[in-house]
């Protein structure tokens, strides 16, 4: 099976790319879903999508340092500069969607387990 | 080889700096990434607990052909009941921290899992001492 990159996931999806845009091609398998840092930590595989309300600085730590494929930031939050800036740093793609948590796992639930 | 940082408590804009250093230092040398991962993690939640709860701390790092060893001592209010601290869900971070995210009383647990020794020693109202020791 063709693996799904996130250049075609924000495409179908209609996310928005606000960082590292010329890093699209990577693959993504699956999504984990928490706001709780260490639960992500602790239980996020690399190469996952992290799905989130959180916006600030910390959350690019994580997916930096477990190699995360992309962070998922939901319910229309924006990201500041400050965070912004650290992920185009530390290579970490961050996505923006316009709807909650629920739906947007829903959404990524459907697409990633379907076949392309 | 050897590596040491310096953490401030309360400074979260700089929390995981050390952690980063470390793991880049440990790609470098050609570790597993599986490894890399485990002591990643580790070092992160360590680093944050000295952040969260510490006035100061000093991460000491040594890596040897064997394995990584890093102590983390930090002045601090130390830790009341080292038991209660190491339960899943356990914790006494503020409600500024928990907001972020934190203080979900999965680091220390965290910390254990991904580690082969972990050595945790305070004396209330002087400071916590962390000992972690990940085999290669």
């Amino acid at each position: 099976m063709e693996k799904k990159n996130l250049k075609k996931l924000i495409d179908d999806l209609g996310f928005t790319c606000v960082a590292n845009e010329n890093l699209l091609d990577r693959e993504v398998n699956s999504a984990y879903v928490s706001d709780l840092l260490s639960d992500v930590m602790g239980k996020a595989q690399p190469q996952m999508l992290w799905v989130t309300s959180q916006i600030h600085k910390n959350i690019v730590a994580v997916a930096s340092l477990i190699e995360l494929s992309a962070i998922v930031i939901v319910n229309e939050r924006k990201p500041d500069e400050d965070m912004l800036k650290l992920a185009q740093e530390e290579g970490v793609v961050v996505l923006t969607s316009d709807n909650p948590a629920f739906e947007t796992a829903g959404l990524l639930y459907n697409y990633l387990n379907t076949a392309p | 080889m050897h590596l040491q940082f310096e953490i401030e408590g309360g400074d979260f804009s700089a929390a995981g700096e050390a952690s980063s250093e470390v793991k880049k230092t440990l790609k470098q040398l050609n570790i597993p990434p599986v490894l890399v991962r485990r002591i990643a993690v580790a070092l992160y939640e360590a680093e944050v607990n000295v952040v969260a709860h510490a006035y100061r701390g000093v991460m000491e790092v040594d890596i040897s052909g064997g394995g990584i060893y890093v102590k983390l001592k930090d002045k601090g209010p130390g830790i009341e009941n080292i038991d209660r601290a190491m339960e899943e869900g356990f914790s006494t971070a503020s409600d500024k921290v928990r907001e972020m995210g934190f203080g979900a009383g999965m680091g220390l647990p965290n910390i254990k899992k991904n580690c082969d020794e972990m050595k945790l020693t305070s004396t209330p109202g002087v400071g916590t001492t962390l000992e972690l020791t990940i085999n290669f």
